[in-house]
């Protein structure tokens, strides 16, 4: 099993290379933000031989069109300038390297699957790269308690392949599955499309181990429901994106397989009924629900076109996919019938279909996590991850689309209307500073106005330290500074991330 | 018009990992989620397409196995055929039921209800037998369309175009005929809200292979079914030099 994990993890890079290779270059993101680097120490070819003496020579990547897929973020935004990627496998590695660069005050930046969309899993300037990628055992997995012990860099789709094997699920699930890794689902507190029903990665973690700047190894990584003891330091590595310390491994609660599965994804005629239709399921069909999702006519509209995939019903404004986890398939699909036929009967539901074929409903699925990647076909994307109070949930998309006019191909909204959150998408030719002014701070202000956050689920990462005081108390982001300074006194972890540098 | 049976078969899911059972005897299918034959779909939508086109009066759709056989014969209704009929086989018997017998049922069933076209799927994708197109066109003496990627009512007959190697044949032919469908025949439609719940209410008869006189005593024996040999792992060489040393090694260069 880890044997075909190594294999997997391998064939995707050598995927990422190719991809990367066939399409123009980013511009470099300190000259795109205007960014100075600050005054880190630069590798010399001594540090390089102190890794290879450590790592070994394959596990030291060196060559520039080695490096280059490490250095740039999948939507090709951001493009940093390392020319030193490690690969570790170990956590004692982990320690070891991180120990010789605090003491030589060498910046560093963990990458995991590189999937994140605010440009925290790529260097800014020189940061050395540690890809987790080869960190993808799984220690134990008790099919009782449901906790699941492995390593940062296993992938989340084989983790949920394995843990399905034992009639478990992973608690979180997202688009970006087949690439992402734990470790980095974690250090960025990944949602994703059930954590309506599953909770956040605040609640499903049970333990974790990470390493500090100055390499030393945290070891929280008991698998246990309840533990009181002491501070809950485990939360400081959820969601810090790695400016704490690098996440090595990963404790986790993994739900039961659902025995009964079903899926619909209806027409909806305005966003209004959306809500409605909301309210409702939450009533009707209770302890089943699992996803509640929304999406607007463009952005199924852009997928569909872009992406050359089919649309399962007719075309409508809004688009709504609802989803069942249950353990008795008659009960569930008597709930659901019910609940369609009278949402049917008052005309929230114009239209739609359901499934409970595995083979139908990851085509449903797959059409809903492929709009994340179908703006990039036409150009570039802003990509904003906002939550809203639901009253005022989408009120921003037809906002943006009046002050752009023109200047962007499309804006569109969808989410996780089961969180309160949404992804709205702006899609122009290429980047231009005058578009990316017309939208920020203008949005972060909007949401600011409304008490929602300017990162739901995203993260902070390097797009937007200079955003968070619309969503952080001045208060709270001394207290992240002081922890910072506590933790990584010299800075070196993924630096320009997260905190602004002024607080 | 005319009337169209078409043959639908309830088998594992595509998405789904097949797993042997340790006897050997066959596949586990026991708490495993089923879903109608890909192949099958395809032939409903076309049956459902000529309805629409007026090329049809009515579609007919035939399941033979369990009760849960209803389910996949709900789907066709959903999608768009008109009635359906269930040929009840459980257990041991549908272990063994084999093309042959699924012909059999059919060839009486088109005679008995009078239909002018049976669609059918290629193959169904658990046992790849290719077979009950055949067999039917042979029992009912009809002629036979096999796998069809375009179907046109032409005259009083259909033209048919069928892929084969190398490319593209086509032929015509009389009716009554038996089509079987292929891939690129259509885009099977997802079932819509209002037609799901249509479905429900339509009509379904029952019956027996003994109320058809089919004799379904299976012809086949299965030995043994086995999962297909484990890939052996790869391995990463260091360079060129290596992998041409590991190629000779092996006897491949």
């Amino acid at each position: 099993m880890i044997k075909s994990f190594v294999k997997l993890i391998s064939k995707n890079n050598v995927l990422e290379q190719i991809r990367y290779a066939s399409q123009a270059l980013p511009q470099l993101s300190s000259e795109k933000y205007n960014i100075k680097r600050k005054t880190f120490g630069t590798i010399e070819p001594s540090d390089v031989g102190y890794f290879r003496s450590i790592l070994g020579e394959e596990r030291v990547l060196t060559d520039e069109s080695d490096v280059l897929p490490y250095n740039i973020d999948w939507i090709k935004n951001c493009r940093g300038q390392s020319r030193v990627v490690l690969k570790p496998r170990s956590t004692e590695e982990v320690s070891t390297i991180l120990k010789y660069c605090n003491d030589k005050r060498l910046a560093v930046c963990p990458q995991g699957g590189n999937t994140g969309l605010v440009g925290g899993s790529v260097p800014v300037f020189d940061e050395i790269v540690i890809s987790f990628a080869l960190m993808n055992k799984i220690d134990t997995l008790d099919d009782l308690s449901g906790a699941l012990v492995c390593e940062a860099g296993c992938i989340l789709e084989n983790l949920d392949n394995y843990v399905r094997e034992h009639g478990l699920i992973m608690p979180l699930d997202l688009g970006a599955k087949g690439t992402c890794h734990i470790g980095g689902n974690t250090s960025t507190n990944a949602g994703g499309l059930r954590l309506l029903r599953y909770g956040n990665l605040h609640g499903s973690v049970l333990g974790i181990e990470a390493v500090k700047a100055d390499g030393t190894v945290i070891d929280c990584l008991r698998a246990l429901k309840k533990d009181n003891t002491g501070y809950h330091l485990k939360h400081l590595f959820i969601g810090s994106e790695g400016t704490l310390g690098l996440v090595t491994k990963v404790a986790i609660h993994c739900p039961v397989l659902p025995k009964s599965v079903n899926l619909g994804f209806f027409g909806v005629k305005n966003f209004e009924n959306v809500l409605k239709l909301y309210k409702s399921a939450k009533s009707k069909l209770g302890e089943i629900l699992s996803a509640f999702e929304m999406a607007d006519f463009d952005s199924i509209d852009c997928t569909v076109k872009n992406l050359k995939l089919p649309n399962p019903i007719s075309e409508y404004p809004f688009y709504v996919l609802v989803e069942t986890h249950g353990s008795d398939e008659a009960h569930d699909s008597e709930k659901l019938t019910r609940f369609l036929a009278s949402e049917m009967e008052t005309g929230l539901i114009v239209d739609g279909t359901v499934a409970s074929e595995p083979a139908k409903m990851q085509t449903i699925w797959n059409l809903r996590e492929s709009i994340a990647g179908a703006g990039l076909a036409g150009g570039y994307v802003f990509k904003y991850d906002v939550s809203i109070p639901l009253k005022n949930y989408y009120d921003l998309v037809p906002i943006l689309r009046k002050r752009l006019g023109d200047k962007a191909l499309k804006v569109f909204g969808y989410g996780h209307v089961g969180d309160g959150n949404i992804h709205i998408n702006v899609t122009v030719p290429q980047y231009t500073k005058e578009v990316s002014s017309l939208l920020e701070p203008y949005i972060f202000e909007e949401v600011s106005k409304v008490n929602g956050s300017i990162s739901a689920e995203h993260g902070i990462g390097f797009r937007k330290p200079m955003y968070i005081h619309y969503s952080k108390d001045q208060s709270a982001l001394q207290l992240m500074k002081d922890l910072k300074q506590l933790m990584d006194p010299n800075g070196i972890l993924n630096p320009y991330k997260v905190l602004p540098d002024a607080v | 018009m005319s009337r169209v049976l078409v043959g639908v078969k309830r088998v594992i899911d595509y998405a789904v990992k097949v797993r042997v059972k340790p006897d050997k005897t066959g596949v586990v299918t026991d708490g495993v989620k089923h879903s109608m034959n890909p192949f099958d779909e395809i032939a409903v939508e076309e049956a459902v397409k000529m309805k629409e086109k007026k090329i049809a009066s009515e579609v007919i759709a035939v399941s033979c196995g369990p009760a849960q056989a209803q389910e996949t014969l709900r789907t066709a209704l959903a999608m768009g055929a008109d009635r359906a009929i269930h040929v009840e086989v459980t257990g041991p018997a549908y272990d063994t039921l084999q093309p042959l017998h699924v012909a059999k049922i059919l060839a009486k069933l088109s005679k008995d209800e009078k239909a002018d076209i049976v669609i059918v799927g290629k193959q169904a994708i658990d046992d790849d037998s290719n077979q009950t197109a055949q067999m039917t066109a042979a029992l009912l003496d009809w002629p036979q369309a096999t796998f069809a990627s375009k179907v046109e009512k032409t005259g009083d007959g259909l033209t048919v175009t069928r892929e084969i190697d190398g490319g593209l044949e086509v032929i015509k032919t009389k009716l009554p005929a038996v089509v079987s469908a292929d891939l690129r025949l259509n885009e099977p439609r997802y079932a819509t809200l209002p037609n799901i719940m249509k479905a429900k209410k339509k009509p379904l008869k029952k019956v027996t292979p003994k109320d058809l006189g089919v004799d379904i005593a299976p012809r086949i024996k299965v030995v043994s079914v086995e999962d297909p040999p484990v890939r052996q792992a790869g391995a990463v060489v260091p360079d060129v030099d290596a992998l041409v040393a590991k190629l000779k090694e092996g006897g491949h260069i």
